[in-house]
């Protein structure tokens, strides 16, 4: 048994650059999200959180594909289900649950938006609102910025297969084409639009084909396994810095619960269906491959799970005891209250 | 001080900025090699280069998109829609995500963004081309709407609103751009957004107007004094959100009488606001109803000129109207 975990599975991700401590990093961040939907699905039932957005499924194809953009400098434009995207870039189990509560120091919006409207100027993660694919043409002209002030940042930009219906999506991928821009494009596919299944939203079988029809390069990966969407975002966002324009990479994936804690995925999917996807369940292949590599052992998968839960719970109850938003701030931030962070143009004469 | 049309003021106020700031880029449809329909942007290609003067693919909606993310990104784009008509792709990224992006982000981020775009109608432009939006767009927060009606106006306050780190809509009344001319100073200034400018005293009526209704409004206060003898006031609301409801207010006090002249369709526009503004603060300083004078409610203005001339409000309409109300 153990010569052939040390024949074949160690050197996958260290041929990727990957150190060990990183794959356990990763994998932590996979299971803090797992576990912070677990507990937002049980304050939705026990009444103390009215909605939220569950991200169990996609937590392989998220963690992989941020992974290789550098906190700092590179923009992030996620979509709500971007819970473990987020989580990677630097957000806390109790910065979700600030949001969770609407509570005066979620940091996304103050308890302004619904959960999962993740935003942090901080953290290079762009505010997003609720329609679908309204933020890909901002990915567009955030790269554009970044090209035109000679900067060395790339934007990833996040969204699912419903997105790529939208007029927005077409326009967004159309313009980051035309000026070959520093942008990776991440369409977490999951087959379903709420309901629409994916042979209803589109007559081609991936999304990655139309990246042809905006001049750039379109990838499939199996956006259940962590390391293949690392290495595909790794190259991608290493071509982008390069200046090599954008990538549009599809990440083949499912997710487990409904669309939000108001759907009910019974009317438009069968139990046998969603189990099956469950055995592919990214964080279960990924134990798999950790434990194959030597680097966890049952016992170790499960000290770490009761570790990032006692984490969760603490930020659960610390948020919950968190202050409200006092009411007659919903006045505030309709237009800047000073001109503090904008420098403004000094006239001159032309 | 130099003698311009308000097109002039528009291209030369813009290519100021362009000196003046890299970080002022224009983007839009046709405003490269074509320098803008109007020719709001001629020369700029060969000037700025195509990095700063970028012409867009034929998409509206990316256009204002594109210049969100360049402005979440420090940039201060001047996006330009060829006619207001054409906004509507756009309007969920303005009224979405322009305007709703300081608030929703608890003012984490802005959107310092100038969407400019030519409105109003009397150039035979029909259904498409003389659309009047800003009441659409004047009602939602978190959006400024200007609407100057001279040259010196449209040059400060296009200065202030490249200068504003919120997102501003410029409406340029496409009739004004060559029919209205003025003294504009050579020197940059800016002139305050939300701030209406009284253009002509007087005592005997108050006339809320902008745009190019404003200039008839003027030909008509002219006309109203030396026939017969009533001193109107004409005010020039300049921005249409937010509302300068102090000088509005003020006039209407001393006058008594009120009266809003907008070329959109009557209903739900700009005078309903002012009306209700003039109903619920100066209600016992009236001498009279208030009235609008106002584009019928049909859905656009026709191109036949018969047609054309009867949905669009003239000197002459107001002049009668103004003269009925200072006799009241």
């Amino acid at each position: 048994m153990a010569t052939r975990v040390e024949a074949r599975a160690a050197p996958r991700h260290r041929s990727l650059g990957l150190t060990d401590q990183d794959v356990l990093a990763m994998y932590r961040v996979m299971l803090t999200a797992r576990l912070c939907d677990e507990a937002q699905f049980r304050l939705n039932r026990q009444g103390k959180a009215p909605f939220v957005v569950p991200v169990s499924g996609h937590e392989g194809c998220q963690v992989g594909s941020v992974w290789p953009f550098q906190r700092g400098k590179d923009v992030l434009v996620p979509y709500y289900r971007d819970m473990a995207v987020c989580l990677a870039a630097g957000f806390t189990p109790r910065d979700v649950f600030l949001g969770v509560f609407a509570k005066r120091d979620d940091p996304s919006s103050g308890g302004r938006q619904m959960p999962a409207h993740w935003s942090s100027r901080r953290l290079g993660i762009v505010t997003q609102s609720s329609p679908i694919a309204t933020q890909v043409p901002h990915a567009a002209g955030i790269a554009y910025a970044i090209k035109y002030l000679g900067e060395d940042a790339v934007v990833g930009c996040w969204f699912g297969d419903g997105a790529t219906s939208e007029g927005d999506w077409h326009e967004g991928l159309n313009f980051s084409g035309i000026h070959k821009l520093p942008v990776v494009w991440f369409c977490e596919n999951n087959q379903y639009a709420i309901s629409v299944p994916l042979s209803k939203q589109m007559a081609v079988k991936d999304v990655a084909v139309r990246a042809e029809g905006y001049g750039l390069e379109g990838v499939v990966v199996d956006g259940n396994d962590v390391l293949a969407c690392y290495e595909a975002a790794r190259r991608a966002v290493d071509k982008a810095r390069a200046g090599g324009g954008p990538t549009l990479i599809e990440m083949k994936t499912y997710r487990f619960h409904p669309h939000t804690s108001d759907d009910d995925d019974r009317t438009y999917r069968s139990r046998e269906e969603v189990e099956a996807w469950k055995r592919r369940d990214p964080i279960l292949l990924f134990g798999a491959y950790l434990k194959e590599a030597g680097l966890l052992d049952e016992e170790g998968i499960e000290r770490l799970r009761s570790e990032v839960k006692a984490e969760v719970d603490a930020a659960v109850d610390e948020a919950w005891n968190a202050p409200d938003p006092e009411p007659e701030s919903a006045l505030r931030h309709v237009f800047a209250e000073s001109r503090e962070g904008f420098r403004p143009v000094r006239w001159s004469r032309a | 001080m130099t003698e311009k049309n308000v097109i002039q003021t528009v291209h030369d106020t813009l290519w100021e900025a362009m000196v003046a700031d890299e970080r002022v880029v224009v983007l839009g449809e046709d405003v490269g090699a074509r320098g803008g329909v109007f020719r709001a942007t001629a020369g700029f290609l060969e000037a700025f280069g195509e990095r700063r003067v970028i012409d867009t693919p034929l998409a509206e909606s990316a256009i204002v998109g594109v210049a969100i993310g360049m402005a979440l990104h420090g940039l201060l784009p001047v996006a330009e829609i060829q006619f207001a008509d054409f906004i509507h792709p756009a309007f969920d990224q303005l009224v979405s995500e322009a305007a709703r992006i300081r608030y929703r982000s608890n003012g984490d981020w802005g959107v310092p963004l100038v969407v400019r775009a030519p409105y109003g109608g009397g150039v035979h432009g029909a259904l498409y081309h003389s659309q009047s939006v800003e009441a659409f767009f004047g009602h939602v927060p978190g959006l400024k709407v200007v609407a100057p009606s001279t040259p010196y106006d449209v040059k400060g306050l296009l200065l202030a609103a490249i200068n504003d780190p919120d997102p501003v809509l410029f409406l340029e009344h496409k009739k004004t751009y060559r029919l209205v001319k003025g003294e504009v100073p050579d020197e940059p200034y800016e002139l305050p957004i939300g701030r209406a400018d009284v253009k002509r005293e007087g005592t005997d009526l108050t006339v809320v107007s902008y745009g190019l209704m404003l200039h008839y409004c003027l030909e008509a206060a002219a006309r109203l004094q030396e026939d017969e003898g009533f001193s109107a006031e004409v005010v020039d609301l300049r921005t249409i959100a937010p509302l300068d409801r102090e000088t509005v207010l003020a006039s209407v006090r001393k006058t008594g009488k009120a009266m809003v002249v907008y070329e959109d369709n009557l209903t739900y526009g700009v005078g309903a606001e002012v009306a209700a503004l003039i109903a619920e603060e100066a209600m016992f300083d009236l001498d009279a109803p208030v009235v609008r004078v106002a584009g019928p409610d049909i859905p656009a203005m026709p191109f036949a000129t018969p047609l054309e001339h009867f949905y669009l409000p003239d000197a002459e309409r107001i002049y009668e109207r103004m003269r009925e109300l200072a006799k009241f």
